[in-house]
C-alpha cells in the first residue's frame, strides 16, 4: 500500500469534524460492505473495545497460496470502527499474509481518508487488530 | 417538590469565578456538561492542598514536631467536617481512595462471614464498581446475588425489591442516584426492608454527595461510599462511613502502618476506628482538600445546589426531548432525578456523538458510563451523557442542543 503523507494520529494534524465525518465514513457505517459471518474461514476473530462497546468479528478466507480471497465482518459500534473495518475488508482481497501483517494505523488512516485523534486511534483500528490477532494466532478461542 | 428555606438562587457566572479551569479555558468554548464523571475543583481546595505542602508538609500521627502536629489537625479537622457533612460521627469516617475503594472495601471484609444460601441483593443500575466486587467474591464464597429491576418508567422496581428482599438476604447494596440515568434510589424504604430482613444496607452515594444534603440517619443506611473528586475535591480521595457497631465487628481490609497499635512477629493489634481502615500514610492533602470541598459546599447551600440543578435538569430534559430523533433516558419529567441527562440521537453511536459535541467545545460523556448490564438491559449500546454541577447554566444546555444538531447535520438525520 502506498504511504501518501497522513502522519501519526495526534501529532498536531488538524481535524475538521465533518471531514472525519464525510459521505464514504457515513455509507460504510450505515450500508457496511462484507457484512456477515463465513462459514468455512480459514480463521475468525472477534475484538472488542471494552470501554467503548465496539465490537467486531472479523472472518477471513485464504487460498492455497495464503492469498485473500474473501473477507467477512460482522460487529457493532461507532461509525469509525465500523466503517474502518468495512472498508478493510474490500482492501486485503488479494492481499498475503505478510502484507496484511505490515499493515499499520496509516494504512486505516488512509483507508477512511482522514486521521482520527487519539481518542478514536482504537476505534479506527480495530478491524485490523482483529486481522493481525487472528494472524497471529489463529481463531480466537473466546 | 417544596423549596427549601434555605435555598439560594445560584449564579453559575458567579461560582465560575471560583473554578480557575473556566479562566483557563476563556476565549474557546469549553461547556463542560460532564460533571458526573468528575467535577471541576475550586480554588478554595486548591490552596487548602497548597497550604499542606507549604506549611504542614509532613506525616500525620507521627511525628512529635509542629509540622506534624498541623497536618495531623488538619486531617482530623477534615474528618470532622465530613462527618458533619452527612451526619455522622468522626469515628465513623473513613478516608479511602475513591468510592470505588470503599465498596471493594465493604465487599470484601462483609463476605467473609457469607457462605453458600446468603444472598446480596443490587440493582442492575449498579455502577461496575457495586457489581463486580460482589460478583467475583460471590464465585469465590458461593452466595447468591439477586438483582431489582426498573419500572417501565424507568425507577426502581420497589415490588420486585420486596420480593427479593428475603430471609436468606444479608446485605443489600445500592445506588442513590444512578451515574447512568439519574434515577434516585428509595433508599430509607430499601433501607427498611433490608432491616427488617436482619440485612445491612450500603449506599452508593458518588452521585448524590455535594448534590444535595446527605444524611445517614436520614436516609437509614448502615455504609455510604463517596469520592471526593465528583463533589469539588480532588481525585484520589474518597469516603467510607459505617454504623461504628458494624464497623467494630469487621476485620480490617489492608494491613501495614497507622492501623495498628502494636505488633508482634507473631500478632498485632488493631488501631481503634476510624484508623483501623486507614492502613499507610494516607492522601493527607486529598483529604485536606475534601475538607475544603465540604466547607464550598455548605457555604453555596446544599439546597440551593440541588435546587439549581433540579431547575437545570428539567430545562434540559424539555429543551433535548424536544430535538428530533432523540431518546431521553431516565424517569420522566416531574419525577426527582440526578443532573443527569442521558440521550441517543437517531443511529449516531455515543463516541460518533461525543467526538461531534467536542470538537464544538462541549464536554460530555458517551458510552456505557461502567453501567454496562443497565445498557443491555435497557437494549441499548450506550448513551451520551450531559451532567450537572452548580457552575453549570442553562447556555450550557443550550449550546449542547446547538452541538447537537450539528452532529444530526454531519450525519444527516
Amino acid at each position: 500500500m502506498s504511504r501518501k503523507a497522513t502522519k501519526p494520529a495526534g501529532h498536531g494534524v488538524s481535524r475538521d469534524i465533518e471531514i472525519i465525518y464525510q459521505e464514504n465514513i457515513l455509507d460504510h457505517y450505515r450500508h457496511p460492505h462484507n457484512f456477515g459471518g463465513l462459514a468455512d474461514a480459514s480463521f475468525n476473530r472477534r475484538e472488542a473495545n471494552y470501554s467503548c462497546g465496539d465490537e467486531v468479528e472479523l472472518f477471513v478466507k485464504l487460498d492455497g497460496r495464503g492469498r485473500v480471497v474473501e473477507a467477512r465482518f460482522q460487529g457493532r459500534g461507532c461509525a469509525i470502527s465500523q466503517a474502518a473495518t468495512s472498508m478493510l475488508t474490500d482492501h486485503i482481497i488479494g492481499l498475503t499474509k505478510k502484507e496484511m501483517v505490515e499493515l499499520d494505523a496509516d494504512d486505516v488512516a488512509e483507508l477512511l481518508g482522514v486521521v482520527v485523534g487519539p481518542s478514536r486511534l482504537r476505534c479506527a483500528t480495530l478491524g485490523l487488530k482483529a486481522l493481525q490477532a487472528g494472524l497471529e494466532s489463529g481463531t480466537d478461542k473466546k | 417538590m417544596i423549596m427549601d428555606k434555605s435555598s439560594k438562587k445560584i449564579d453559575a457566572k458567579t461560582i465560575r469565578r471560583d473554578f480557575p479551569m473556566y479562566a483557563a479555558k476563556s476565549g474557546r468554548p469549553f461547556v463542560f456538561l460532564d460533571s458526573a464523571a468528575s467535577s471541576q475543583t475550586p480554588l478554595q481546595v486548591l490552596k487548602a492542598m497548597d497550604g499542606f505542602y507549604r506549611r504542614c508538609r509532613a506525616n500525620v500521627h507521627r511525628g512529635m514536631y509542629a509540622a506534624s502536629e498541623q497536618a495531623t489537625e488538619k486531617y482530623e479537622a477534615a474528618r470532622r467536617r465530613v462527618a458533619e457533612f452527612i451526619g455522622s460521627a468522626p469515628q465513623e469516617i473513613i478516608f479511602t481512595r475513591g468510592a470505588t475503594e470503599s465498596l471493594n472495601l465493604l465487599a470484601h471484609t462483609l463476605s467473609k462471614r457469607l457462605k453458600a444460601g446468603d444472598e446480596v441483593v443490587l440493582t442492575v443500575m449498579e455502577h461496575h464498581s457495586n457489581l463486580v466486587p460482589w460478583q467475583q467474591l460471590a464465585k469465590r464464597q458461593g452466595f447468591g446475588l439477586k438483582f431489582v429491576g426498573l419500572t417501565p418508567e424507568m425507577t426502581l422496581d420497589m415490588d420486585a425489591a420486596k420480593k427479593l428482599i428475603t430471609p436468606a438476604t444479608k446485605v443489600v447494596s445500592v445506588t442513590h442516584i444512578s451515574n447512568a440515568i439519574g434515577t434516585v434510589n428509595p433508599v430509607r424504604e430499601l433501607a427498611a426492608l433490608a432491616h427488617a430482613r436482619g440485612a445491612v444496607i450500603i449506599v452508593d452515594a458518588a452521585q448524590s454527595a455535594g448534590h444535595r444534603p446527605l444524611n445517614v440517619t436520614d436516609l437509614d443506611c448502615d455504609f455510604l461510599a463517596f469520592s471526593g473528586h465528583k463533589m469539588l475535591g480532588p481525585t484520589g480521595v474518597g469516603v467510607l462511613y459505617g454504623r461504628r457497631r458494624l464497623l467494630d465487628g469487621l476485620e480490617p481490609f489492608l494491613f501495614g502502618g497507622d492501623m495498628i497499635l502494636e505488633v508482634s512477629l507473631e500478632d498485632a493489634v488493631w488501631n481503634e476506628l476510624p484508623w483501623k481502615f486507614e492502613a499507610g500514610t494516607p492522601n493527607i492533602a486529598g483529604v485536606i482538600g475534601l475538607g475544603a470541598a465540604v466547607d464550598y459546599l455548605n457555604v453555596v447551600g446544599l439546597n440551593s445546589i440541588r435546587d439549581h440543578e433540579r431547575a437545570l435538569t428539567a430545562y434540559a430534559l424539555e429543551k433535548i426531548s424536544g430535538i428530533a430523533k432523540v431518546t431521553v433516558y431516565g424517569p420522566p419529567a416531574g419525577v426527582d432525578r440526578g443532573g443527569v441527562v442521558s440521550f441517543t440521537v437517531g443511529d449516531i453511536h455515543p463516541h460518533d456523538l461525543s467526538t461531534i459535541l467536542a470538537e464544538q467545545g462541549v464536554c460530555v460523556r458517551g458510552g456505557h458510563h461502567c453501567a454496562m448490564p443497565l445498557m443491555r438491559y435497557l437494549k441499548i449500546n450506550g448513551t451520551t451523557r450531559a451532567s450537572f454541577s452548580l457552575y453549570t447554566s442553562r447556555q450550557d444546555i443550550d449550546a449542547l442542543c446547538r452541538a447537537i444538531e450539528k452532529a444530526k447535520k454531519i450525519f444527516k438525520i
